[in-house]
C-alpha cells in the first residue's frame, strides 16, 4: 500500500513538471508514429514531453497559423509565397515511400511492374483489366487475370493522396490536366478507403485490386505490391535505400523551406514516389521559448532518432539535409532579433 | 368587465389554472420558460453558424451548389448534388428494409411469441440499439462486406449484366462490396433496434380489453394488427420511422466505412457513393479555404434535408390523427 502511494506522488509529481514543459504540435497523421516514438525517448532523456495531436496536414496548417501550437506538421508542404505570408519557417523532418498495393490472385509482391504512366490510367479507368495489352507487355510470363480492375484510394484528405497525385501528375500529362495534384482529387473510378488503413483493409478484401499507401503499412498488413518503374528506367525494389537514393538525388533548396518534391527523382537507385514530411513553426513566435523547445526536440531527433525511424519504416533524412535544416533555424528568432536555436 | 375575472362566470368544464402567486411558483415559471426557450437559441444559433460558415460556398456557386455534381478541390468548385443523391438513396434503402422487418419484429414479440422467447429477443434489441454506429462500420466492412460481394455482387452482376434498366441500377463495375447498398442495409441494421423497441412499447400500451373484444367478436390475429393495433399506434408508429430515418440521414461512420466513398453520380446502387455525413467526416481534417465553406454549407444542406423530412413526419402525424 505504501508503495502504491509513493508511486502514485511519484507520477502525480512527473506529470506535474511535463506538464509544465511540454511541447504541442499537431498536424499530419502520416509522421504521428515516429513523433511519438521519439517523444517517448526524448521525454525519458530530457524530462520534457511532447503533445502531438494528429489531426491532418490541413488541421496542423490551420493551428500554427491561428498560433495555438509551437509546430504544426504537414506532408504537402507550403508554397513560398505562403510561408512568407503568414511568416513561418518549413522544414522536412523525415521521410517515407508510397507503394502501389496489389491485391491478384497467384501474383507475389515484387512479382508485377508497372510504370508510372500505366498506374494514371488504371486510375483514370482507362485501363480496365488486368490482362490489358499494355500490363501484359510489362510483365511477360505472368500470368495475369481477365478481371476488372479496382482502383482503392484514400477517401479522407491526406498528405499521401497529395504525394502519389504529385507523381501522377509528374509523369502523366492527361493526369496533370484531368486530375491535378492535392490531398483530395476527383477519382473518376474506383472505391474509397479511409486512413491508410482503410485502403489497407480495402485492397485485401477486394480481389483483383490496386491501392496506394505508405511503405510501412503494405510491410506491416502484409500486403502484396507492385514495382514501378523509375526515371532511370529501373525497378528498384522500395526499401528505407531507394527511398534515401531519391532524397540524396534530389536538390532541397530549389524551393523555398524544403518544399521540393521527391518523386520520380533520377538515379537507377531512386523509388518513385517518395516524400518527405515537414514542420512548420513562426519566424518571429510570440513564445520564443516554446519554439526553442520544439527546435531542440527536431536536433534531437536528427541526432539520436534514425534508428528509431528506420525500425517503424521511415527513412531519416541524409546528414547534409539535416545541416541545412539546422541553418535554416538561424531565421527563427525572439522579439530582440536574436536567432531562438 | 368585472364578470370576466369573477371566477364563478367561468364555465364548470373548463377550470381556470391558479395565478402565480408565491415566489417558488414565479421562479419555476421563468426557469422551465428559459429551458423552453434554451432550445430554440441553441437551434437558432446552430442553424446561424451553418448559415454564415457556408455563406461563401453558397455564394459562389448559387443554386449550383446543390444541382451540381462535381467535387473537385483542386478547381475549388463544389457541387453537392451526389452526397444528397447518396443520402436521400442509403436512408431511402435503409427504410425499405428495415420498417416491415422492424413491424414484424414488434408485431411478433407482442402478439404471437411465446414468453420464453420474448425476453431473450427484446433484450437483444436494446443490446443492438446500444452498440455503437462505427461497431455496424467496423463489422460491415470487415464480415457483411466481403460476404455482399461474394455471395450477392458477383453473381446478381453477372445475371443482370447487359440487360435495360435492372442492368444499370444493379450491375457493379467492379463488385468490392461497398457501395450505396451496402450502406442502406447496414443502416437498415442500425435503425431496426430503434423502430422495433419503440414500436413494440407502444403495442404493449394499447388496453388489452380493445384487443380482447376484438377477438370476441371472432378476428383472427391479423385483423386485431390491421384494424385494432395498427390504426391505434399508427402515430407512434410514424413517430419511430422518423427517428429511425433521422439516424439513417445523419450517420456518418458506419457509413464512411462501407459506402465506398466515391464523390460521383452512378446510376447503379451496387456502386460506390457517399453520403453528406461521410464527405464531411472524410474532408474535414485537411479542408481549408472554399472547400471548409463548401462542407459546413453541405452540413446545412443535411441540416434542412432533415428539417423537411420532419416537417412531413408532423403532416403524416395530423393526418392519421384525424382516422
Amino acid at each position: 500500500m505504501r508503495k502504491l502511494l509513493i508511486l502514485a506522488a511519484a507520477t502525480i509529481g512527473l506529470s506535474g513538471v511535463a506538464q509544465a514543459a511540454d511541447i504541442t504540435g499537431a498536424g499530419a497523421t502520416f509522421p504521428f508514429p515516429i513523433y511519438s516514438k521519439w517523444a517517448e525517448a526524448y521525454k525519458k532523456e530530457t524530462g520534457i514531453g511532447l503533445n502531438y495531436q494528429s489531426i491532418g496536414s490541413g488541421g496542423g496548417i490551420r493551428q500554427i497559423k491561428a498560433k495555438t501550437v509551437a509546430f504544426g506538421a504537414t506532408d504537402a508542404p507550403l508554397k513560398g509565397e505562403d510561408l512568407t505570408k503568414d511568416g513561418l519557417i518549413q522544414f522536412p523532418t523525415v521521410m517515407g515511400g508510397v507503394v502501389p498495393a496489389i491485391n491478384i490472385a497467384g501474383v507475389e509482391a515484387r512479382q508485377l511492374k508497372l510504370t508510372g504512366p500505366l498506374i494514371a490510367e488504371i486510375y483514370m479507368g482507362t485501363v480496365k483489366k488486368w490482362n490489358d495489352p499494355k500490363i501484359v507487355a510489362l510483365n511477360p510470363g505472368l500470368k495475369l487475370p481477365d478481371a476488372n480492375i479496382t482502383p482503392v484510394y484514400r477517401s479522407d484528405g491526406s498528405g499521401t493522396t497529395f504525394v502519389f497525385t504529385d507523381y501522377l501528375s509528374k509523369v502523366s500529362a492527361d493526369w496533370k490536366s484531368k486530375v491535378g495534384t492535392n490531398t483530395s482529387v476527383q477519382w473518376a473510378v474506383g472505391i474509397g478507403g479511409k486512413g491508410n488503413e482503410g485502403v489497407s483493409a480495402s485492397v485485401k478484401q477486394v480481389a483483383n485490386s490496386i491501392g496506394y499507401v505508405e511503405y510501412a503499412y503494405a510491410k506491416q498488413n502484409k500486403l502484396s505490391y507492385a514495382l514501378i518503374q523509375n526515371a532511370d528506367g529501373q525497378f528498384p525494389d522500395p526499401d528505407d535505400k531507394s527511398f534515401q537514393a531519391a532524397a540524396a538525388n534530389a536538390d532541397w533548396n530549389a524551393a523555398p523551406g524544403f518544399g521540393i518534391s521527391l518523386n520520380n527523382q533520377k538515379g537507377a537507385e531512386a523509388w518513385p514516389i517518395t516524400a518527405a514530411t515537414f514542420l512548420l513553426v513562426h519566424a518571429k513566435p510570440e513564445k520564443p521559448e516554446e519554439v526553442g523547445a520544439a527546435l531542440k526536440f527536431v536536433d534531437w531527433a536528427f541526432k539520436n532518432g534514425d534508428k528509431l525511424a528506420l525500425d517503424l519504416e521511415y527513412v531519416p533524412l541524409p546528414a547534409t539535409v539535416k545541416d541545412q535544416v539546422r541553418a535554416s533555424w538561424k531565421g527563427v528568432t525572439d522579439p530582440a532579433g536574436k536567432p531562438i536555436f | 368587465m368585472t364578470a370576466v375575472t369573477d371566477p364563478m362566470s367561468i364555465p364548470a368544464a373548463r377550470p381556470q389554472r391558479k395565478t402565480p402567486k408565491g415566489t417558488f411558483d414565479l421562479i419555476f415559471r421563468n426557469a422551465s420558460f428559459a429551458s423552453a426557450l434554451f432550445v430554440l437559441i441553441l437551434l437558432a444559433g446552430i442553424m446561424l453558424s451553418m448559415i454564415i460558415g457556408g455563406w461563401p460556398a453558397f455564394k459562389a456557386f448559387g443554386l449550383g451548389f446543390i444541382t451540381g455534381s462535381q467535387w473537385d478541390t483542386q478547381a475549388d468548385v463544389y457541387g453537392a448534388w451526389p452526397a444528397i443523391a447518396g443520402t436521400l438513396t442509403t436512408a431511402f434503402i435503409a427504410l425499405l428494409i428495415g420498417v416491415p422487418l422492424s413491424l414484424g419484429i414488434a408485431v411478433y414479440l407482442t402478439q404471437l411469441a411465446p414468453p420464453w422467447f420474448k425476453q431473450p429477443v427484446s433484450t437483444a434489441i436494446e443490446l443492438l440499439a446500444a452498440v455503437p454506429s462505427i461497431i455496424y462500420g467496423m463489422w460491415g466492412l470487415f464480415v457483411f462486406v466481403p460476404l455482399f460481394a461474394a455471395y450477392v455482387q458477383v453473381p446478381l452482376s453477372n445475371i443482370v449484366e447487359g440487360m435495360p434498366i435492372v442492368g444499370t441500377i444493379l450491375y457493379s463495375r467492379s463488385p468490392s462490396g461497398l457501395g450505396i447498398l451496402t450502406a442502406g442495409i447496414i443502416l437498415a441494421f442500425m435503425i431496426i433496434p430503434f423502430i422495433a423497441s419503440i414500436v413494440r412499447d407502444m403495442l404493449d400500451q394499447i388496453p388489452s380489453v380493445l384487443r380482447e373484444s376484438a377477438y370476441g367478436i371472432g378476428a383472427t390475429t391479423w385483423e386485431v394488427v390491421r384494424h385494432v393495433l395498427v390504426p391505434q399506434a399508427g402515430v407512434s408508429i410514424i413517430g419511430a420511422i422518423m427517428l429511425g430515418l433521422g439516424r439513417a440521414l445523419g450517420e456518418t461512420m458506419a457509413v464512411t466505412f462501407v459506402v465506398g466513398n466515391a464523390n460521383r453520380l452512378s446510376g447503379s446502387i451496387m456502386d460506390p457513393g457517399s453520403t453528406i455525413a461521410s464527405r464531411i467526416a472524410n474532408e474535414f481534417n485537411e479542408a481549408l479555404g472554399l472547400q471548409m465553406n463548401a462542407l459546413i454549407g453541405l452540413g446545412c444542406i443535411l441540416f434542412f434535408v432533415t428539417f423537411v423530412v420532419l416537417v412531413i413526419a408532423r403532416i403524416l402525424v395530423a393526418r392519421v390523427k384525424t382516422f
